[in-house]
């Protein structure tokens, strides 16, 4: 049995992937970055190495992907995310053509053809606008936990109308809405509607065309997931499994070359990917 | 092949770079002179369609402020000047090359590559960017200095084209800038010298032209954006002097010699690219370098067409020497053309210089050559289904430019080219089997 792995090293979180030559999961480990990137992207390894009861040695191949994805010092290659969230959402909804990909800094829409190679894409520029550090941002100058804000927005009978999508602003515009006596809840659905809105039309530049599949971080939010599909009118695509969509496309990546490499297939119709 | 190309780092310094050093470096020394011991007079001008040869036949040395605004980026010293104008009130959203050359001025003018002589005339020579004419308002306020706004009217027409009243308009202000230059020198205009100067810029142009064409070939025998950069400083300061004249010649023998031994500026061009947009200055070699780590080379720029467009056929007459520099000014540079024309500009370049994919550099503080870029890459995506890249930064606030998100980007682009060559090359080995 060969196996390889996907660590993508993101800016808040580092995600690992473990894949058997069945092309199944095997272990999945997620830790904090932090401030020392190749640590956190070796914890993250070694934690999913222990999940699966598996040596190093018979990893085959790494591939690191993320922001970070050159800090995984001990990967064999490095490919990006976009490419990486693209594969992985095709592996897991084979329908996909198009990928909203929320994360802690980046915003992104991804065009996908049938094999789930990249098409076109387009990301946020220089702005948290849409990202998961808004959605912090909101929460913190709520005082509430990341993990809740979602549920609650989904109690909103009237959302507010936020007045900006910037993530450094956003904290006192929430403060007036606190001060004008509005709802904890209706001011959580205008957070989330206005960054809805904003995502979509920086999605909508690649052209939105179904099956949507909504990965990173952000897609574990319950709220954003309603108010994406609420404004696009149809139903995402949304996995358990969704936050690691990035370390799955790499460690498919990485089972694909190190199949190469030993000759052996894994799975047939899956190509060598993009080099790094 | 690829973790080939990943080491590749393009350092061809040939020619044409040493003689570019030493050409530019009297041209320097030209301008010090006349800052530290009053020899000789300066012209500020802007590179836009510049009319170099008005300026070059009355000796005055022409001075273009956005050049040494990017010479500060390049050697990385543009930030405590551009800082130092947003002290004085210059918004940070304000183009970049401004300020820094706002900042400059307003000190001792002094830089790395040499002294700024003070303007004894102020020709703004391009009006198709509002804080252009406002930053030469500002240089001539700041130092009571003489002003004279050349205006040139965009072209606004669907065909593309001036009207012979628009040529007409223009002449009749070239006149006047003659009648200031000879107030200003104590000359009259010598007009077999001035047809003489623009008999080189139409040898001149031809040359460029040819030199252009030359990245039609495969593998290109230079890099038509970040080289090109090295051929646009004598087009622009030495154009029309014997100088200028012998730079291209050497420019073009010399990529001649590069096409006949088929070498490029990498070891291998594994994608060809055409890039439309300013470089950043401030970080040229680190861009570059995104690019050469994936073996691509751009074959054709539109920034190399700002201070004129000679590829497609046009050169000055010097039978009609101020006719032809005002239809260089009107016609014949990027900036003052409408963006249906950049469109096709582009198009062309795709087509005729077999380019796989477009890379649009947009610039944050300069909306003017930027807006409208969205709807650019939408054109080439969705209409004419060529791969196209938008990253943004700066020319030369290096504030603006965050390296892992251009690395991004740019690594996912070309990574989903090569997915795109693989399938094809496979396509094709299924085929002839």
């Amino acid at each position: 049995m060969i196996y390889a792995a996907g660590i993508d090293v993101g800016s808040t979180q580092t995600k690992g992937i473990i894949l058997n030559d069945k092309l199944e999961i095997v272990a999945r480990a997620l830790t904090d970055t932090g401030a020392y990137v190749t640590r956190a992207a070796e914890r993250c390894f070694a934690e999913a190495l222990k999940t699966c009861g598996i040596g190093r040695e018979q990893v085959l191949y790494v591939v690191g992907t993320g922001y970070g994805r050159y800090k995984v010092t001990f990967g064999d290659a490095q490919i990006t995310e976009i490419s990486c969230h693209a594969r992985g959402a095709s592996y897991l909804f084979p329908k996909t053509r198009t990928v909203i990909d929320m994360g802690g800094q980046d915003a992104k829409g991804i065009k996908i053809g049938i094999d789930g190679d990249v098409k076109d894409f387009v990301m946020n520029d220089k702005c948290a606008a849409g990202t998961g550090r808004f959605l912090a941002s909101a929460a913190e100058a709520l005082g509430m936990s990341l993990g809740d804000i979602g549920d609650i927005s989904l109690k909103a009978k009237n959302p507010v109308r936020l007045t900006t999508v910037c993530t450094v602003f956003v904290e006192s515009d929430i403060m007036s809405y606190l001060a004008q006596g509005k709802k904890t809840e209706d001011i959580l659905g205008g957070v989330h509607s206005a960054i809805a809105a904003r995502t979509i039309s920086l999605v909508r530049r690649v052209g939105i065309e179904p099956e949507v599949t909504f990965t990173g971080g952000v897609s574990l939010n319950i709220g954003m997931v309603r108010a994406l599909e609420e404004k696009l009118g149809i139903k995402l695509n949304v996995s358990p499994d969704s936050h690691f969509v990035g370390a799955l496309g790499a460690s498919i990546f990485a089972l694909e070359r190190a199949a190469k490499a030993t000759g052996e297939r894994p799975q047939a119709g899956i190509s060598a990917g993009p080099a790094a | 092949m690829a973790e080939a190309a990943v080491a590749a780092k393009s350092t061809y310094q040939g020619q044409m770079h040493l003689l570019q050093k030493e050409m530019m470096g009297r041209y320097f020394e030209r301008m010090t002179r006349a800052a530290e011991q009053g020899d000789g007079k300066a012209v500020y001008m802007l590179i836009s369609g510049n009319p170099v040869e008005l300026i070059q036949a009355f000796d005055l040395i022409p001075v273009y402020p956005e050049i040494d605004a990017l010479q500060l980026a390049a050697k990385k010293s543009a930030l405590p000047f551009i800082l130092k104008a947003e002290e004085l009130g210059y918004s940070m959203d304000n183009c970049a090359y401004v300020k820094a050359d706002v900042g400059l001025f307003l000190g001792d003018r002094k830089t790395p590559f040499a002294t700024i002589p003070l303007p004894s005339l102020i020709l703004c020579n391009y009006v198709g960017c509002n804080v252009y004419l406002q930053w030469f308002e500002h240089l001539a306020e700041y130092c009571n200095g003489q002003l004279y706004n050349l205006d040139i009217p965009f072209l606004r027409d669907p065909s593309g084209q001036p009207s012979p009243e628009d040529i007409t308009y223009v002449v009749r202000q070239l006149e006047e800038v003659i009648e200031i230059c000879e107030k200003l020198t104590g000359k009259k205009l010598d007009y077999a010298r001035l047809k003489q100067i623009v008999s080189r810029s139409s040898e001149t142009g031809e040359m460029w032209s040819r030199i252009k064409g030359l990245t039609k070939n495969i593998p290109s025998p230079f890099d038509a954006y970040f080289d090109s950069v090295t051929m646009m400083a004598p087009l622009y300061c030495l154009r029309g002097t014997e100088d200028g004249v012998r730079f291209f010649e050497t420019a073009l023998k010399e990529m001649e010699e590069k096409v006949k031994m088929g070498t490029g500026p990498l070891p291998e061009e594994r994608f060809r690219f055409i890039i439309e947009g300013p470089p950043p200055w401030p970080y040229l070699r680190t861009f570059r370098d995104m690019f050469a780590k994936w073996g691509a080379v751009a074959v054709a720029s539109t920034y190399s067409t700002v201070g004129g467009l000679w590829e497609f056929g046009f050169r000055h007459d010097a039978n009609h020497p101020l006719e032809s520099i005002a239809q260089h000014m009107l016609q014949w540079n990027v900036t003052n053309r409408n963006f249906l024309q950049r469109y096709q500009q582009i198009r062309r370049y795709v087509e005729e210089w077999h380019a796989d994919a477009l890379v649009i550099h947009s610039v944050k503080s300069c909306r003017l050559f930027s807006a409208g870029q969205g709807d650019m890459r939408e054109y080439f995506t969705k209409e004419l289904n060529v791969p196209t890249l938008l990253v943004e930064s700066d020319l030369e606030d290096p504030r603006y430019f965050s390296e892992a998100q251009l690395k991004n980007r740019i690594d996912a682009f070309f990574e989903s080219l090569e997915h795109k060559k693989m399938v094809r090359a496979g396509a094709e080995a299924g085929g002839a089997a």
